[in-house]
């Protein structure tokens, strides 16, 4: 195979690809509820929400290929192997139970709310008008997933109860996505010599997620402190292209029709 | 192929459509070209309705080159508006097309035309609620009580912010019973 999937090099560009890489698996992850969700329009939401992040991965990965180097987004995204792939664990994990799903979705979307707010102030203008796009849509995601955590979570005693069986399975995953990655201190000496302060950096971001989790978490009656939450340890490697053990088959299922002829035009 | 021309009512309106002001004859031609392209997904509306084309310029040698933005990220159907628009060009004369999509000019639901929400609301979906000055992103409030395209009652309810497509959410009516879909505000 010819080396048609260049790395792209920088920490611009290691960035957007971890973002890319997580929405691009967030997205098949939960293309895996079309035609199983346990209502129709819940069905219709997961498939749409799976629509849209594809739709964002394909958006950096063009961005990668136009500026950064990178290769075509088809083989950015189909042709790495595992150790090169950048997302983290949770979105690696299987569907599970509609309430792990749904918890994932809702720790999962702020987090790339918070991202896409950031990104959105970079003094990039290409990549400034892609953040802006893409955080209007997001919207609709953690609007859906908080009407449904909030639902959930003051409903019956068995959804209270599932919910929060679902938070705490979540939580050492979730925090994962905030796991530090090779150069990411030094670009943030960088951009701040720069005067850039757009990105915060992983540790800031993750404080700033989980704040503005447990307010919302309070507000809907769980407490925090009684499910260990602030206590959990942070699942890593996913950064680093070390994964859960659920990365591998889903790369397998993934990538098989495009392996049958990675040539080929679509 | 269907084309968004129907409600002969709306032509004669007042209500302005996309098509920029003042331009050369030949630029001209080539917009009310691609204002005959359908909306794959809601054929009663053109592209330039819709609001995706953000550029339209000749170059050198007649090269007609054409700047899309897409409403959703995600939308499957953007391959297929670059190619029907290169075509209906072609079809029009262009000595050769260059149609590019980008997000230079970021789509929100406010660069649909008057024209445009016109035909989307005969065409059974309510348009999209004006972003308020301030808001940041879609209105979401604005959506819980979306004005029903059949009666304009506001006695409605937001079933889901996610529909058959992705610019489209699902309601419903309590004055006329019926549930009913939204173009949703980006």
């Amino acid at each position: 195979m010819p080396n048609s999937h260049p790395f792209p090099s920088g920490p611009l560009a290691r960035y957007l690809l971890q973002i890319a890489d997580d929405q691009l698996i967030m997205g098949h992850r939960n293309s895996e509820w079309t035609g199983l969700g346990p209502i129709l329009e819940e069905d219709i939401a997961f498939s749409s929400v799976a629509q849209d992040q594809v739709g964002h991965a394909l958006a950096f990965y063009e961005y990668l290929q136009a500026e950064c180097g990178a290769g075509d987004p088809d083989q950015t995204a189909f042709n790495r192997p595992e150790n090169q792939m950048l997302c983290n664990g949770l979105v690696e994990q299987p569907i599970g139970d509609y309430a792990f799903s749904l918890v994932r979705h809702w720790c999962y979307d702020h987090a790339v709310r918070l991202r896409y707010e950031s990104l959105s102030g970079i003094p990039n203008q290409t990549l400034q008008s892609i953040a802006v796009k893409l955080r209007g849509e997001v919207k609709y995601h953690t609007f859906h997933a908080d009407t449904w955590m909030k639902s959930l979570l003051e409903g019956s005693e068995e959804s209270r109860f599932r919910m929060l069986a679902a938070i705490k399975e979540v939580w050492p995953l979730a925090l994962g996505m905030f796991e530090s990655w090779v150069g990411e201190e030094d670009w943030l000496v960088e951009l701040a010599g720069s005067g850039q302060g757009w990105y915060p950096g992983e540790a800031a971001l993750r404080l700033q997620w989980q704040e503005q989790a447990f307010r919302s978490l309070q507000t809907w009656g769980v407490d925090v402190e009684k499910l260990g939450l602030e206590k959990m340890d942070p699942v890593l490697g996913g950064r680093q292209g070390y994964h859960t053990v659920h990365l591998a088959p889903l790369l397998e299922e993934m990538t098989a029709v495009f392996r049958l002829d990675p040539q080929a035009e679509w | 192929m269907v084309t968004p021309t129907e409600s002969a009512d709306l032509k004669d309106s007042n209500l302005k459509g996309n098509i920029p002001d003042g331009l050369t004859p030949d630029l001209l031609r080539y917009w009310e070209v691609l204002d005959q392209v359908p909306d794959p997904e809601i054929p009663a509306i053109s592209v330039v309705d819709l609001g995706i084309v953000t550029r339209l310029t000749v170059g050198d040698g007649g090269v007609v080159q054409v700047v899309l933005t897409p409403t959703f990220a995600g939308c499957p159907a953007l391959k297929w508006m670059e190619k029907t628009v290169r075509e209906a060009l072609l079809e029009a004369g262009a000595p050769e097309v260059e149609v590019q999509t980008t997000f230079e000019n970021p789509w929100t639901s406010d660069r649909i035309s008057e024209v445009g929400r016109e035909k989307i609301r005969n065409f059974g979906l309510a348009p999209p609620p004006r972003r308020r000055p301030g808001c940041v992103g879609p209105d979401l409030e604005a959506l819980a009580h979306a004005a029903c395209p059949r009666c304009g009652s506001e006695n409605t309810s937001m079933k889901s912010p996610f529909g058959p497509t992705l610019c489209r959410s699902l309601h419903y009516c309590f004055d006329c019973l019926e549930a009913f879909e939204q173009f949703k505000p980006l």
